[in-house]
């Protein structure tokens, strides 16, 4: 080990010197910053990508998850270091002490969508409590009742819960959506049935950011006497949500895209009239025996922290929300032509903006800006080169739909993060647009759409 | 009637801005020093003195927080965020 560094040493200061002995002005610089300057070096020309800047990128996906706010460690620390009882101990104080840490989270969480505290039953994520919903109430209803309806712009596991279902001889109706990505709600009176027992639309989408007509589903399906399922982890914390006067039967929420800690949602689930699931983990009928196991005391604490403060910050968040994306999208918008907003621009949520930049390959736009932490699209699927669901189900086209941008902001973003964000993806979209000849073709005024593209 | 002095809030305020710049983390340090600027702000308008004492102990229960979270913060530090080597 030592004798390889050694070599390596001698012969790298060697090349060092090499440079530095061209340009002797700067050798103490070259010989700082040799790896980033060689690089440059290698590939000059006004194409190249130069990352004139370092440091950590800035963070922009707050869709894929969000930092725990300070305040949120602060009360979930004494569980971790102190307080360390089994809530469901009832003989010693250990015990104690933790039930009574969770059960005043479950009245915080309650206390923020307007629930009662027993309706709350705490889970690992949004994910087990879409599988609870949706697989709970079509398994408990499944002798009566064998029809779901859901839409096709629902996060992947409530999606993929369904056709889990269809396996089981379930019939599920996935909804489209119109152009802006809100559901028709004609489609949906026209689909329920009195077959039909659960409807689940989510209320804020991940990708797109856009609202659903959430209180209108919900006395929809409460006159049809059909259960009413929302995922509403980009949603809450961020807008009003009350289960009674948006007759939600039973909710999906996430920990950790609220500043709260990973691994920890909720399910709410009415009691009167009373949903019933079947319980999809078996063990010590923990949860009033809907989701088992030991309930995570600190974990549990940070969420319930993490909605008392969404309910305090709610406005004063959702303002600073709505400043930097209109000035982001001012921006964006003064310096860039053929710029689209996927989803509805009115009917969303500010801190989600999804953009296609037309005449951009979204993955090397991804690339060039690596100094923020984007996403074309939804963590889950960020792995593949495909376009994303939601983008086609909105009817974006295919080159569109490569060519798209998720920012996600948060309550820790800052303007100067959103200028220097806007200032990049400006930059870098006028040098790739300078590259294509796409570009090139549409700035002399051809059609792309008219072009026959020759099979070879 | 044991009232909170003009003196007290001003000397809270500027205990919590000065901590408030010291979070080693840029997100929670920029947005720290503006939510305590716009909470002073937003109640100036506040004369019941029950309201303001209850403030000011919020103030003083995120003080002692906010000390506690540098400490944390401190001993798990990062990298600089390329916006604050712009800078």
């Amino acid at each position: 080990m030592f004798r390889l560094s050694k070599n390596i040493v001698p012969s790298l200061s060697k090349a060092l010197l090499k440079r530095s002995n061209q340009d002797q002005s700067n050798s103490i610089l070259v010989l700082l910053q040799g790896p980033r300057l060689l690089s440059d070096k290698a590939k000059p020309g006004k194409f190249a990508v130069q990352h004139e800047d370092f440091g950590r990128p800035l963070y922009f996906d707050a869709q894929a998850t969000t930092p725990v706010d300070p305040r949120v460690l602060d009360a979930m620390l004494p569980y971790l270091v102190s307080y360390h009882g089994n809530p469901h101990s009832r003989t010693h104080a250990y015990g104690w002490e933790s039930e009574a840490a969770v059960e005043k989270a479950r009245e915080q969480v309650a206390e923020l969508i307007g629930a009662d505290p027993k309706e709350i039953i705490f889970t690992s994520g949004a994910t087990e409590s879409n599988n609870i919903s949706v697989k709970g109430v079509a398994r408990f209803y499944a002798p009566r009742k064998k029809h779901i309806v859901t839409t096709q712009i629902e996060h992947k596991c409530v999606l993929d819960s369904c056709r889990a279902l269809e396996g089981e001889g379930f019939k599920i109706t996935y909804l489209p959506v119109q152009e802006n990505g809100i559901i028709d709600m004609k489609d949906l009176e026209k689909a329920l049935t009195p077959e039909t027992s659960l409807v689940s639309i989510m209320t804020v989408n991940n990708e797109i950011g856009v609202k659903q007509p959430i209180a209108e589903i919900g006395a929809m399906c409460k006159s049809k006497k059909v259960y009413f399922h929302t995922d509403a982890a980009q949603a809450l914390g961020k807008i009003p949500i009350n289960v009674n006067e948006m007759n939600i039967d039973l909710m999906s929420i996430s920990g950790h895209k609220i500043y709260g800690p990973k691994g920890i949602g909720a399910l709410y689930i009415r009691r009167r009239p009373r949903v019933r699931v079947e319980p999809i983990q078996s063990g010590g009928g923990q949860e009033r025996g809907m989701r088992s196991g030991t309930v995570p005391t600190p974990l549990v604490v940070g969420l319930g922290a993490a909605c008392d403060i969404a309910k305090r910050e709610m406005a004063y968040d959702h303002a600073w929300m709505e400043k930097l994306s209109q000035r982001f999208l001012d921006k964006i918008y003064s310096k860039l032509s053929h710029v689209i907003r996927n989803g509805d621009p009115k009917q969303t949520y500010p801190g989600c903006i999804n953009l296609s930049f037309a005449y951009v390959e979204g993955e090397s736009l991804l690339m060039a800006l690596k100094d923020i932490a984007l996403s074309s699209g939804s963590a889950c699927t960020s792995a593949s080169l495909e376009p994303s669901y939601v983008l086609r189900a909105i009817g974006t086209d295919e080159d569109l739909a490569h060519s798209s941008i998720r920012f996600g902001l948060g309550r820790f973003t800052t303007l100067e993060e959103v200028d220097y964000t806007a200032e990049k993806t400006i930059k870098h979209v006028e040098r790739l647009r300078e590259m294509s000849p796409l570009w090139e073709m549409v700035q002399e005024g051809v059609d792309i759409k008219t072009i026959q593209w020759s099979q070879h | 009637m044991s009232g909170v002095s003009k003196r007290q809030i001003l000397s809270i305020y500027k205990f919590l801005i000065r901590e408030a710049e010291k979070f080693p983390n840029y997100n929670f340090r920029a947005y720290a020093v503006r939510r305590v600027k716009d909470a002073f702000h937003d109640n100036k308008g506040i004369t019941d003195p029950k309201q303001i004492k209850k403030q000011y102990d919020f103030a003083m229960e995120n003080l002692t927080m906010i000390r506690r979270q540098i400490i944390v913060g401190d001993l798990y530090r990062t990298d600089k965020l390329v916006i604050e080597n712009v800078q």
